[in-house]
């Protein structure tokens, strides 16, 4: 299935940890410019799939892939990781912030790529931040630790700190999981105003989120052997009002997971 | 054999539960009475426990303060300005003149220099030891198991008695035969730092593991290397305990003897400068230990040992506020 313009793309892509198989085949193509939703239960390798894009699954030691993974057609396996993460930022699940300043925050990516111009950094700052929906919020005190701040504004500094190394891609794993509904809504909306700039990809366990956040959906499940696979893939109103295959009908309407 | 043996065990246990579900229900008519009684013992033992504990608390305490207090007590009868200005005399027949002021000169570059070599060293360590040779531990090949020799390496010397640092001190950089850099600040000051580099290692180690790995996680994927997590995250992220490590180093080198007994000679002139690395010297806890032995003046080792102790008070004091300063800022309060 082929949906606009591709920006990410893997072919029979299977992931293990060790002798363990956590992904299975997968085929997809993410589109450029579009949300696209992971849902699946728990165990099923959506977060494991995610950290494929900007290789964080190298971290753990024993794990190796199989098959093809790109950006742009290039292969992200013979990319450098600290280049392809230049490229391809990541949110976490849970808002992790520096021990820093909210500006250190921020200036870290930039910083660490060698810009050293104290106004460019400020501009760069002040960008990020306004992009992340926090500048209004932050701007009288940027010299205030990240961690004086709430929750949900920690993890609009966290998107903040990744749009800083201006990517093309942004991983997203569980962005709002751990907040209020509050700012989960405050985070869905800014999500919603950068897919304009960048790709965006969400893992969630919340279906109402991919329903209403997300133009594609992808659904994952697990194997007998627990190995993560791609069930289906569509756009995210196809999959939730009709889904193709009986197992995503069956998780999408609360039957198992 | 062994899953069996641990099955066998669970057995009797649930028996024994079991057994004493059984009297409990038949003596339930007692069980009341019988419950009281036990409470009066109980409280009984309660309070014999908690007598003992406190006495032994207060035993403890109380021989603190009398080691403490004799010292800094007999001490305070010399203790005035002069003594802490005026250089000791030295020698037997002039024990009654003379004060301290070139034992704390000099105890105060031999802990600069063993710092400054020990210190960047020992974090360092404990930086490859954590941040890079953790995940080769485990593998097979030269260099995990020249990590594992590090460690392994690390820990005993924690455990090695200072004397041991000293005799190597004396024969690699004191002994004519070998570098022949005989009594001087660099000698005591080098061995010095062997001696606490275990210190600063382990304490740096635990620090700069504590740190959560969600931090590593963040700086990485916004396309840092390793080093430079390891340098702009992680490292300010441990600090609090780092500095910790070293300022207890700085109190190890205070109160040690028997490493610049054999190091540092013993004269009673300090180096002309902190950069005075070739002349001997005499640090305060040395000092304390020639006036005992080889003078008259105990006084005087009393008056030296409480300055001694005073120190050691006020870099346990710095430790506090600087790591919950740090602390404090850390957490962005």
């Amino acid at each position: 299935m082929r949906f606009g313009d591709v920006k990410l793309e893997t072919k029979s892509y299977s992931m293990y940890y060790g002798d363990f198989q956590a992904l299975r085949d997968v085929d997809i193509q993410i589109p450029r410019n579009a949300i696209t939703a992971i849902i699946g239960p728990s165990g099923c390798g959506k977060s494991t799939f995610l950290r494929t894009f900007n290789r964080m699954n190298d971290l753990i030691s024993g794990t190796s892939v199989e098959g093809e993974v790109t950006i742009d057609d290039h292969n992200v396996f013979e990319m450098d990781p600290v280049e392809l993460r230049f490229c391809v930022g990541m949110v976490f699940q849970r808002p992790n912030p520096f021990p820093k300043s909210i500006f250190d925050n921020v200036a870290y990516g930039p910083r660490a790529h060698g810009v050293r111009d104290r106004a460019q950094l400020a501009e760069i700052v002040e960008r990020s931040l306004r992009g992340a929906v926090l500048w209004d919020e932050v701007k009288d005190d940027l010299n205030k630790s990240g961690l004086a701040l709430s929750g949900g504004q920690q993890q609009r500094l966290c998107i903040a700190r990744a749009l800083a190394v201006e990517p093309d891609v942004i991983l997203m794993d569980e962005p709002a999981s751990a907040l209020d509904p509050v700012a989960t809504l405050k985070i869905e909306e800014l999500i919603q105003q950068l897919k304009v700039d960048y790709t965006i990809i969400i893992v969630t366990h919340n279906m109402q989120q991919a329903a209403r956040a997300s133009d594609y959906t992808a659904f994952f499940m697990m194997d007998e052997d627990r190995a993560g696979y791609l069930v289906e893939y569509g756009p995210t109103n196809r999959i939730f009002t009709n889904p193709q295959q009986e197992t995503t009908e069956r998780y999408i309407t609360g039957r198992f997971g | 054999m062994s899953h069996r043996a641990a099955s066998s065990e669970s057995m009797t246990r649930e028996d024994v539960t079991f057994g004493k579900l059984v009297q409990l229900a038949m003596s339930r008519e007692e069980t009341t009475s019988g419950a009281r009684v036990n409470l009066a013992r109980r409280h009984l033992v309660e309070r014999a426990a908690f007598g003992l504990l406190w006495l032994s608390g207060i035993v403890a305490v109380a021989v603190l303060l009398a080691v403490v207090g004799y010292v800094v007590v007999q001490g305070a009868k010399v203790l005035n300005w002069e003594f802490l200005t005026t250089p000791p005399a030295g020698g037997l027949a002039t024990s009654d003149v003379g004060g301290m002021s070139t034992t704390i000169i000099s105890t105060v570059y031999l802990v600069f220099w063993t710092i400054v070599v020990a210190g960047p060293l020992g974090v360092l360590a404990a930086i490859y030891l954590v941040e890079y040779a953790e995940e080769m531990e485990g593998g097979t090949g030269l260099i995990p198991a020249l990590v594992s020799v590090v460690r392994f390496a690390v820990e005993i010397l924690a455990g090695v008695p200072s004397i041991i640092f000293g005799l190597f001190g004396y024969a690699v950089f004191v002994s004519a035969v070998s570098l022949g850099w005989s009594f001087s600040l660099r000698s005591a000051a080098v061995t010095g730092a062997c001696l606490v580099l275990p210190v600063i290692i382990r304490a740096s180690e635990e620090a700069i593991r504590a740190v959560p790995r969600s931090y590593r996680e963040a700086s990485l994927a916004l396309g840092a290397t390793k080093w430079q997590t390891a340098w702009k995250v992680v490292l300010p992220a441990a600090a609090p305990g780092i500095i910790t490590g070293i300022v207890l180093s700085v109190g190890r080198v205070v109160s040690e003897t028997a490493v610049f007994f054999v190091t540092f000679g013993g004269t009673v002139r300090a180096p002309d400068s902190v950069l005075d690395l070739t002349s001997p010297g005499r640090s305060m806890a040395l000092h304390v230990y020639y006036l005992a032995m080889e003078t008259r003046a105990f006084d005087k080792a009393m008056g030296t040992g409480a300055v001694l102790i005073l120190t050691i008070i006020v870099i346990n004091l710095v430790i506090n506020v600087i790591s919950r300063r740090l602390t404090a800022k850390l957490k962005g309060r």
